[in-house]
């Protein structure tokens, strides 16, 4: 799947990412004000592996978003609506909103690292991710998917707690809280400091999330952090997850990323003898229980 | 990612624009932009004005960002990345250039390859007056074929360019039409050429965040300014309703130009 934040503020993008092969397509995320996010520089590049972005949650609003939508519902893509809020009351609020519009899911938006007031200071806290999941959940028919921090010392405690709340599936991760320093300049070199960091170099921490999380939770788990192939896809899923989001490599491989990631999956299941992919979720926790 | 570059010249080329100039080696072709950061302000897509190793930026004073550009000096810190989006193809053998606002910026340098290859090159220049007219010189000294409008009616003929532009298009063949200027402007000089059958490449702005194609600030219907961009055949944007009347705002809302 499209991974929020990628390709994801106009509805025609999204509908793009849905017919160049994306399993589905998760939308910006959106609150209940436009916002135009930080000033620039918003992303620094590290050379063909990852970003460290500060956008700061630029979207135009719940209230202007339903025209990106339905252009998107015209493609007949299938729609994960991302929403972030302050509160309770206010997430639920959005997803009252977002809900109506013919989304498929709910992704909430708990981690976003960089942004002030919502976010990770939110979502650090078991008792807020669980508070706002089940307000979400009480306020929607559809499926609602947390989306989980990794800046926190026990991210599958946040991940239970959704549970509690009611959460679908879990999302793991968002973007690592990360810096980069311009020493001619003796600055940093994003606008507002601090962003979150994306790529391969996060993968690594992505998969012990997941990993942690799958002997925590009975949900299912949606893995996002540095997929740039079909190997890192199924690395995810034998660490527990059972669908995968996609944004980083967009950027190195443009958006028939996701037709070949596919093709090269049913490949990979096929030299490693995998008959299905259900098969390998979670496969390597069984290994290390054998041992 | 960044290159932090001293600016070594400061040119001012008409009352209301600089050019900048900077060492940065990346290699460019005309049509292309960097992302110019001005420490301690924003950072933003300007297109290449000189291509070459010495690379240049052409500012017109627009807000608070482009005003604080030019009170640059030689010495004075930027940050570079890039060169991002793609180019003008240079080889065809009769262009027609039609410049309004800063547009003259990216299409001197493409002019500049195009002399150089042989080709001929006629430049219908706009301005609000004469004093304005960005790189007159600069065209004519490549050898170009002049014809200026001004509103005031100071230098050329008074009104507007699109009118010399449309008048030239009826007068004679042309292989191509390259254009930059008010998104209105631009949207004129494709209809102009659209009746002759000749076609246009248009060089577009929009707001940009990422010039990498990842994040939509720049979304122009299905298409990506910074990547499948900036510069346009205007078959492609003809059917895109935006072109000419709405863009995006920071966030992401749409606004009419």
């Amino acid at each position: 799947m499209l991974a929020s934040g990628i390709w994801g503020e106009s509805g025609e993008s999204l509908s793009g990412a849905w017919a160049a092969g994306a399993g589905g397509v998760i939308t910006k995320s959106i609150g209940s004000e436009p916002r135009p996010g930080y000033s620039n520089p918003t992303i620094e590049t590290y050379e063909r592996w990852g970003f460290l972005n500060a956008m700061g949650l630029p979207n135009p609003g719940i209230d202007e978003y339903p025209r990106e939508v339905d252009r998107a519902r015209q493609s007949g893509a299938t729609i994960f609506g991302s929403i972030f809020g302050r509160d309770a009351e206010e997430f639920a609020s959005l997803a009252r909103r977002m809900g109506s519009l013919g989304v498929a899911a709910l992704e909430l938006n708990l981690s976003c690292p960089h942004a002030e007031g919502v976010g990770t200071e939110v979502g650090q806290y078991p008792e807020q991710v669980e508070a706002i999941t089940r307000a979400v959940v009480q306020a929607v028919k559809i499926p609602v998917i947390a989306k989980i921090t990794p800046n926190t010392t026990d991210p599958a405690a946040l991940a239970e707690a959704a549970e509690r709340g009611g959460a679908a599936a879990i999302s793991a991760i968002n973007t690592l809280r990360a810096i980069a320093i311009d020493i001619r300049l003796r600055r940093p070199t994003l606008s507002h400091g601090l962003g979150g960091l994306s790529g391969s170099a996060i993968k690594p921490v992505g998969l012990a999330c997941v990993w942690q999380i799958f002997d925590r939770v009975r949900i299912p788990i949606i893995g996002v952090g540095g997929i740039m192939c079909a190997e890192d896809a199924l690395e995810y899923i034998m660490a527990g997850a059972r669908a995968v989001e996609v944004g980083t490599a967009v950027a190195f491989d443009g958006i028939r990323v996701f037709a070949r990631l596919a093709s090269d999956l049913d490949r990979l299941l096929e030299d490693l003898g995998i008959s299905r992919l259900e098969d390998a979720v979670g496969v390597a926790h069984r290994s290390l229980a054998a041992n | 990612m960044r290159s932090v570059v001293p600016i070594v010249e400061r040119s001012l080329e008409t009352p209301s624009t600089v050019t900048l100039r900077f060492p940065y080696p990346a290699l460019a072709a005309p049509g292309q932009f960097v992302m110019v950061w001005i420490p301690g302000d924003d950072e933003v897509p300007m297109s290449l004005s000189y291509t070459e190793d010495l690379k240049g930026v052409t500012i017109k004073a627009m807000g608070t960002t482009s005003r604080h550009a030019q009170e640059l000096r030689p010495g004075d810190l930027l940050g570079i990345r890039g060169p991002y989006g793609n180019v003008f193809d240079v080889s065809p053998k009769k262009i027609l250039i039609v410049a309004g606002g800063s547009g003259a910026a990216v299409l001197a340098p493409a002019a500049e390859r195009a002399r150089a290859r042989g080709s001929n090159v006629a430049v219908a220049l706009g301005a609000t007056t004469g004093s304005e007219l960005l790189f007159d010189r600069r065209f004519r000294e490549m050898g170009c074929e002049m014809h200026l409008a001004t509103d005031d009616g100071s230098v050329g003929s008074r009104g507007f360019v699109t009118d010399v532009a449309h008048f030239l298009l009826l007068e004679r063949p042309f292989d191509v039409v390259w254009t930059c200027g008010p998104e209105v402007m631009m949207v004129k000089v494709c209809r102009s050429a659209a009746q002759r059958s000749v076609p246009v490449f248009c060089s577009v702005e929009r707001i940009m965040k990422c010039a990498m194609g990842l994040c939509d600030a720049c979304a122009l219907g299905p298409l990506h300014v910074c990547v499948d961009g900036p510069v346009f055949d205007s078959r492609r944007l003809v059917s895109i309703p935006d072109f000419g009347a709405f863009k995006r705002d920071a966030s992401g809302r749409h606004v009419p130009h």
